[in-house]
């Protein structure tokens, strides 16, 4: 029974990495570069949803929906100031390190704003959960809620980009940016959008992330961020179908490694296995090859 | 155009030279600073992770310097007094003490976490410079002959949770969650678990997480409920601790709940439902509802100063400031002495003095600069803390 209890949690938390990693690498795959500053959108939003409820007072829904229009234009603004005057430079150390410098920033933002003490957030979900096999499987609301979360939004996601106009624009990017914008696409929109929609759904995260672990502060998103990076790269980065399965294996992975190697090792043991993954397959459980023609 | 170039860069390097000069001489007048104050520095965490206390220290050294200045100062002289943040963090921690030591600092209160302090005091040391810790609990942070503290060390906080438990009946079968990356936290559990099996108390879960995983805390808490857990023994800091309360609540493990003096500050977190802290015993020198009237004052007045209800590091910092009183007129000391004549004076003067502070009455100190007290054990009841009175 713990071990469905672990599994469970895992699945949890693996949801919660895989909804990040979408972020990460769809960003990846579309403007080919590493938006390190992702980890502190979902902190901002999470931020942004606990004000909604505590100091205005409204329902969770609306402080959901609050929370993904504040990061949706977050995420805008800061391709807009930050990542699309470097595009063209010649160095794409350029962007990577702008990343870094703007995950500080927001950090730092958020330290004068909401104080450096923790917060302890409110559950957006109010219902209590699953008690099954009379009891002794505790299974609460927010763990239910985060695994479907994850689910439609996944699938919603695979949706977009395989069916809709803007999806196939993004595609069209991913593959050759030239090419795309000879075909008539507008590559500055596709790439705005496609921050929107990391963005977005960061602060989706950020929202399911507190939920489950309701403690808040200006540095809440940095480890979780970093851990959905692993997470993207092991699926395969750039590929929305890998991210899922990266996210949701690097959660069990540290919830089983933490239940029956070491509580102090399963960290160690996420990076060991990124490793492993790697070495066989380089380019992660999901990735394309790509092959440079010369 | 050459020349003029040249004399420019010989200007500009005579100048640099002065002030060089005048660097020098400034940090040496400021050893055996020719002032009439006593210049006393604090380090603390007022920003970040543990802000909580290091602002409350920073507080509660304000008010006793206050107090003691509008009292005529120590063996007649004013003391200044600055503090500095270090975020908890050892490489801040030393930068924070160069500041002061600029600044002219003549005596270090501080700094308020263990593993800074632990950075610090081989600096102190090697100055030679008088420290007396707060809220620094372990071994290491004071392990110099230079430097007191004023809270308990890790090992006896250890010890005296293991005896509490045993003597009153609380449980027999204890689970412990510790932080394994933080000194404070395994300096504690280490001491508890010998102690415990001394005690003849079953520990049947031992967990540990570690700084770059203190969220989820589903899998430590399911085996100490599949352990048939009674008590479980948290000797970390509040913020995991809320985190942990809350996550037990969630999957209906109830067991009872003891902690040390990380546990202060909990009912203050910002968002936090008190109601899962019910029941929670820590073991702590200092509560805000002592009855006696050195604390009711101190409460009131650091209420009207500071707005919040004063936690057990404001205490310690205060009791700090008296100590340093105490044994700076012991020893007599003037502040146009060095600050490695204050410092060796300071040693011996500590181990002779006897407080009756706010954390305790009729404290002394030992040549290694562990205090001798007795702790309180406080219960939170109705979302408020109460004291335990031991039998």
């Amino acid at each position: 029974m713990s071990f469905i209890s672990y599994l469970i949690n895992g699945l949890s938390l693996g949801s919660v990495y895989a909804i990040i990693a979408l972020g990460y690498t769809m960003v990846y795959g579309i403007a080919k570069m590493l938006n390190f500053a992702h980890g502190d959108v979902i902190m901002i939003g999470a931020y942004v949803a606990l004000l909604s409820m505590t100091q205005a007072g409204l329902s969770p829904l609306a402080a959901i929906l609050i929370a993904v229009v504040v990061c949706t234009a977050l995420g805008i603004v800061i391709e807009r100031i930050a990542y699309k005057p470097l595009r063209n430079a010649s160095s794409s150390l350029a962007v990577l390190i702008t990343a870094i410098g703007v995950s500080y920033l927001l950090q730092n933002v958020a330290l004068l704003l909401f104080g450096a003490n923790a917060q302890s957030f409110q559950s957006v979900v109010k219902w209590g959960g699953l008690s099954l096999a009379g009891g002794s499987l505790k299974i609460s609301g927010e763990t239910v809620v985060t695994i479907i979360a994850c689910i439609i939004i996944m699938i919603v996601l695979t949706f977009f980009v395989q069916k809709t106009k803007p999806g196939q624009a993004m595609r069209a990017v991913s593959e050759d940016k030239g090419a795309a914008q000879l075909m008539g696409i507008n590559v500055n929109g596709t790439i705005a959008l496609t921050f929107a929609i990391g963005s977005a759904l960061a602060a989706v995260a950020g929202v399911l992330l507190c939920s489950s672990y309701p403690s808040l502060t200006p540095y809440t998103g940095a480890m979780p961020g970093i851990k959905a990076f692993v997470a993207a790269v092991f699926g395969g980065i750039g590929s929305i179908q890998g991210a899922f399965i990266g996210g949701l294996l690097l959660g069990i992975i540290e919830i089983l490694g933490r239940a029956y190697i070491s509580s102090q090792m399963a960290d160690a043991l996420v990076f060991a296995v990124l490793i492993i993954v790697l070495l066989v397959k380089p380019t992660g459980l999901l990735g394309k090859k790509i092959q440079e023609k010369v | 155009m050459k020349m003029l170039k040249k004399t420019a860069s010989l200007m500009l390097a005579s100048a640099l030279m002065v002030s060089l000069a005048a660097c020098g001489s400034d940090s040496g007048s400021s050893g055996s600073s020719g002032s009439d104050t006593f210049k006393i520095g604090g380090i603390g965490p007022t920003t970040g992770d543990n802000a909580i206390y290091g602002t409350a220290v920073e507080n509660g050294i304000q008010l006793a310097v206050d107090e003691i200045n509008a009292d005529g100062g120590i063996n007649g002289y004013q003391i200044e007094y600055q503090f500095e943040d270090d975020q908890s963090d050892s490489e801040k921690s030393v930068n924070a003490y160069n500041t002061l030591k600029d600044w002219g600092m003549q005596m270090l209160v501080g700094t308020v976490t263990s593993t800074p302090c632990t950075a610090v005091v081989e600096e102190t040391h090697a100055d030679n410079m008088f420290q007396l810790t707060p809220s620094a609990t372990a071994v290491e942070s004071i392990q110099y002959d230079n430097a007191f503290r004023m809270c308990f060390s890790d090992p006896s906080q250890g010890s005296a949770s293991a005896d509490y438990i045993a003597e009153n009946g609380l449980a027999s079968k204890i689970a412990v969650i510790y932080n394994s990356s933080d000194t404070y936290s395994s300096g504690i559990y280490q001491t508890f678990v010998t102690e415990a099996q001394a005690k003849g108390l079953e520990i049947v879960a031992t967990e540990a997480f570690t700084a770059d995983s203190k969220t989820d805390f589903s899998v430590q808490l399911q085996k100490a409920k599949d352990a048939g857990a009674d008590l479980v023994f948290l000797p970390i800091y509040y913020q995991e601790a809320s985190l942990i309360l809350a996550q037990a609540n969630n999957m209906d493990f109830a067991p009872a709940w003891f902690g040390c003096d990380g546990m202060d500050g909990l009912l203050a977190l910002e968002g936090f439902d008190t109601s899962l802290a019910e029941g929670l015993m820590f073991l702590t020198p200092f509560t805000a509802d002592a009855e006696d009237e050195a604390t009711q004052t101190f409460v009131a007045d650091y209420k009207e100063n500071f707005g919040e209800t004063p936690n057990q590091f404001a205490a310690d910092a205060y009791d700090c400031l008296y100590s340093i009183k105490a044994a700076a007129e012991q020893a007599d000391i003037t502040p146009e002495m060095s600050i490695s004549d204050i410092s060796d004076a300071m040693k011996t003067a500590m181990t002779e003095i006897t407080i009756d502070g706010l954390t305790g009455k009729q404290i002394t100190w030992g040549e290694d600069g562990e205090p001798s007290k007795d702790p309180t054990v406080v219960v939170v009841e109705g979302g408020k803390y109460a004291v335990l009175q031991a039998e």
